[in-house]
């Protein structure tokens, strides 16, 4: 291991660091712009510059592995004075528009300016001006501010994995454009916004908005889908105005997909901030008490098989675990939290989690998809493939629709039948599979929501087998489930499901159809086929009016994941928690506490007083709720069941990345999306429906 | 000057030459034949490169448009709009400057009747300021087309631009009565190759054209 001395004090650290990473090993801060530790090196801002001794020039340590006996100097006039000679450079064409500029307060160019910034301009030439790109609905440039960092080149091509960005012309005529000046056509486009040390790229729906030192920020999660990204809530007072990434190494690294980051104007619209009672056919706003006595006159003596509870793709645990509570007090069994329909839950855990985590994708040398589309239904997750696809030989074998996953794969077919045939051994990829030492299976919702979903996993499980991608012995367990809800790891680690001889969703639905099912409680649950709801009394628990308010007999307001303090576990089975960043609207309550008091008025109360207490009941239904923030290996065995296979090919459940959940649909920005990507690959103009 | 091509494919000839220039390198590598393929498909579309021509290159090489374009934009050699028959491209940085090159710039655009980065209305010159050509030896100097004209004055470089409109082929290399960059007072040292100098030097008398290039 190479020794060098950084400023007096030696220090041994790994071969091929940089000279600037090990600076940031003991604590030494080096000024940077183009350097990004998530991104290739590119060496051109300067700013690292340090002084190396018998090195005639400075050296720009971002870009400077470490060598033995190096002499490294970041703290010295001469450097000071190089680093001032850079921060003069970059300032020659930079305007000085901070006081309009959407960065002001977070820029990495007017904090370092603090430092290394001379306090007035020796140019008298004019600034250059360069045109504004268009860069879709999200990304709002300011192009004559960009410093040619390059970071949102990288990002793009390496971590986003599209080429449409670029730096054209050179010197004093250099500009970052998209080709053609297209929309930047990728799930995770914002993030060039957080990378972007300057205010060349900020977001466009937050324009103008908020001061960064106006805001609080408050540590959550996300749940626009399965992956559990760790987000920075934003608000003013009761608004949120933006989400950001938080680093999880283990998660999402420090992206988000864009749904996440700005679907959360949705949030204002639309919102269900007061009870209402249908009276003559029509909703009518009403008080608490008034919705619960609606409710009591109705279901305070149905007996319990005629009463049913579905959860929704954002329903918190609390509130599952708290209504599971009540549906078993009311005598009832028929509850489930798959609006999906999937063919997972009971037995073992192994066989509905993501069992090798996120990072372990990095760990694998070989994976199968099978009837999944992970560009969009985990945008973040997806890019987590195509940063292990760039680390080296990396085979993709894609079995369900083909579509542009932004890494090369190879499509083995799009039914059951090609995973059967895998299975046999007979194809190409079936000995790539053989060949690699950890193999990996990602199954997503696409297989699993069919009527033959068991079926199929019955089947993925005995690929699983016998290619090793879960051997017990080498402790790897590669057979991953890929959900596209928030919700339904923690519904089923919590149990969330048809009880002795309950119905599951379909038969709910049958039930309420043909009036054996005589009161729906849903949970948030929107995705569901509300036509089918017949003539049941039906009672609405959620956050916006969305199509199951708009059915609902009561509409009781709960709260959005930004509003309440609330667990949710990822597609991992990682359990982590959100923190209220704003107070839910008007008469709003966070969920559990809803249904703690209806249990009250129902006379069945829940034993539960506090946040406490109920996550006292989580701990009690799996002790996963006790280890938050982790995940553990999960019991293996023989989960799914054989069955008839057919030969419907797999269909991803994701139509529209944009918009999957009542706060995406009611968001405008996700509607811009939209109509910029994605109806123009269905076909669709501005006029359609 | 020929209007914007709707799509390009290479010729048979300009094909040969690419495949040559990516056989230089390894298999998988073909990304790196880069700058001489956008050099062969600029010959093929009379000097510039529209923008099926990048696009076609990308294609040819499977690599993304814009990495092309980000080449093709970064060097001033390739053009990306239409240039004249004849491009003529006068240096004008420090060396030449010295040595008068504002009196090249100014016959040029006096002959031509057109300024920096214009071309003339019968679509034969196209005039560019440039920076060093590394002739400096020589200066001033410019270039027109693939060849460098050297030891200019306003005579001379009237002089060539008339011959290059009337169709003729001027005399390339040093027009101050010199052989190549060697000394304007004559040959210092390395005398013993007096024999293989004279021949070089009645073969540029008879031939007018020759460069440097063959020298040394």
């Amino acid at each position: 291991m190479p020794k060098l001395t950084i400023d007096g004090r030696e220090i041994e650290v790994d071969p091929g660091l940089t000279i600037l990473q090990a600076c940031e090993q003991i604590g030494i801060e080096i000024p940077r712009f183009c350097y990004h530790e998530r991104l290739s090196i590119a060496g051109n801002c300067r700013m690292c510059l340090v002084a190396l001794e018998r090195s005639p020039k400075p050296v720009a340590s971002c870009a400077m592995p470490v060598a033995d006996g190096m002499v490294v100097h970041t703290n010295t006039p001469a450097v000071h004075k190089m680093r001032k000679g850079v921060m003069e450079f970059l300032l020659i064409n930079h305007p000085l528009d901070c006081p309009i500029c959407d960065q002001g307060g977070e820029c990495d160019l007017q904090d370092q300016a603090m430092g290394y910034g001379l306090d007035h301009s020796r140019y008298k030439e004019n600034k250059r001006a360069v045109e504004d790109k268009r860069m879709g609905p999200l990304i709002k440039t300011i192009m004559t501010r960009c410093i040619h960092c390059t970071r949102c080149v990288r990002f793009t091509t390496e971590v986003a994995g599209i080429t449409d960005m670029g730096m054209l012309g050179r010197g004093e005529h250099a500009e970052i454009t998209s080709y053609l000046e297209k929309a930047v056509d990728s799930e995770l486009s914002g993030n060039v916004i957080d990378l972007c040390p300057v205010g060349a790229l900020t977001s466009k729906p937050y324009a103008f908005v908020a001061r960064s030192w106006e805001l609080k920020k408050t540590e959550s999660i996300d749940v626009m889908d399965a992956v559990g990204s760790n987000i920075r809530v934003d608000t003013r007072g009761a608004e949120v105005l933006r989400v950001l990434p938080r680093l999880n190494d283990e998660i999402n690294e420090e992206w988000i997909s864009d749904k996440t980051r700005f679907a959360c104007d949705g949030l204002k619209r639309q919102r269900l901030d007061m009870p209402y009672v249908r009276k003559d056919g029509k909703l009518q706003p009403a008080t608490w008490p008034q919705a619960f006595a609606a409710i009591r006159e109705r279901i305070g003596g149905l007996a319990g098989a005629k009463i049913a509870a579905i959860a929704g793709d954002q329903a918190d645990c609390e509130a599952m675990v708290a209504l599971k509570a009540l549906m078993t007090g009311l005598g009832s069994t028929n509850i489930d939290c798959r609006q999906d329909g999937a063919k997972l839950g009971r037995g073992f855990r192994a066989g509905y989690i993501f069992n090798s985590g996120i990072a372990g994708i990095e760990n694998a040398d070989a994976l199968l998809i099978v009837g999944s589309n992970p560009r969009w239904e985990a945008a973040v997750l997806n890019a987590r493939i195509l940063k292990r696809s760039l680390m080296g030989p990396f085979p993709i074998g894609l079995i369900g629709e083909v579509k542009d996953l932004s890494y090369s794969y190879q499509h083995l077919g799009t039914d059951p039948a090609a995973l059967k045939k895998l299975l046999s051994g007979r194809s190409d990829f079936a000995k790539v599979l053989k060949a690699a030492q950890r193999p990996m299976l990602i199954i997503g919702q696409g297989a699993l929501t069919r009527p033959d979903g068991a079926a199929v996993l019955s089947l993925a499980r005995e690929v699983a087998e016998k290619f090793g991608i879960h051997v017990p012995a080498k402790s790897w367990n590669g057979f991953n489930v890929l959900h596209t809800a928030a919700a339904r790891v923690g519904g089923l680690d919590l149990g969330f499901l048809p009880g002795d001889g309950g119905r599951d969703v379909a038969g709910i639905l049958e039930g309420a159809g043909n009036g054996e099912i005589e009161a729906v409680y849903l949970l948030g649950a929107d995705e569901i086929d509300i036509s089918r709801l017949g003539k049941a009394f039906v009672i609405y628990q959620g956050h916006h009016g969305d199509k199951g308010a708009h059915r609902a007999d009561v509409i009781l307001p709960g709260a959005a994941y930004t509003e309440k303090n609330a667990t949710y576990v990822n597609t991992e089975g990682r359990v982590q928690q959100t923190r209220l960043a704003a107070f839910p609207p008007g008469d709003a309550r966070e969920d559990w506490t809803i249904i703690r008091a209806l249990s009250d008025v129902l006379g069945k109360s829940i034993a539960c007083h506090d946040l406490g207490s109920v996550r006292g009941m989580l701990v009690e239904a799996n002790a996963n709720f006790m280890r938050p923030e982790e995940t553990m290996q999960a019991t293996w065995g023989a989960f799914g069941t054989e069955g008839e296979l057919s030969d419907v090919p797999f269909h991803s459940p994701i139509d529209n990345f944009y918009m999957t959940d009542p706060i995406s649909r009611n968001s405008e920005t996700m509607a811009e999306c939209t109509q910029a990507f994605v109806a123009p690959k269905q076909g669709k103009t501005g006029t359609h429906g | 000057m020929s209007a914007t091509p709707k799509t390009f494919l290479f010729t048979a000839e300009s094909e040969a030459l690419a495949k040559a220039a990516i056989a230089k390198y390894p298999e998988g590598r073909q990304r790196s034949a880069v700058m001489p393929l956008l050099d062969i498909a600029q010959r093929q579309s009379g000097g510039w490169l529209p923008m099926p021509a990048i696009e076609y290159v990308a294609l040819y090489l499977d690599m993304p448009a814009i990495r092309v374009l980000e080449v093709a934009s970064f060097y001033t050699m390739y053009n990306l709009k239409p240039v004249g028959r004849h491009h003529v491209q006068v240096c004008t940085n420090l060396p030449c400057w010295l040595r008068g090159s504002d009196n090249i710039a100014h016959a040029c655009k006096h002959e031509l009747g057109v300024d920096f980065g214009e071309t003339t209305a019968d679509g034969q010159f196209t005039l560019s300021e440039v920076e060093c050509l590394g002739a400096c030896v020589n200066a001033p100097m410019m270039q027109i087309g693939d060849d460098y004209y050297e030891d200019l004055d306003k005579e001379s470089t009237v002089n060539i631009l008339k011959e290059l409109r009337a169709g003729g082929q001027p005399m390339t290399g040093s027009h101050g009565g010199r052989y190549t960059c060697e000394p304007m007072g004559g040959l210092t040292s390395l005398n013993h190759q007096d024999d293989l100098r004279a021949e070089k030097v009645a073969a540029r008398a008879g031939a007018k054209t020759t460069g440097g290039d063959d020298w040394c």
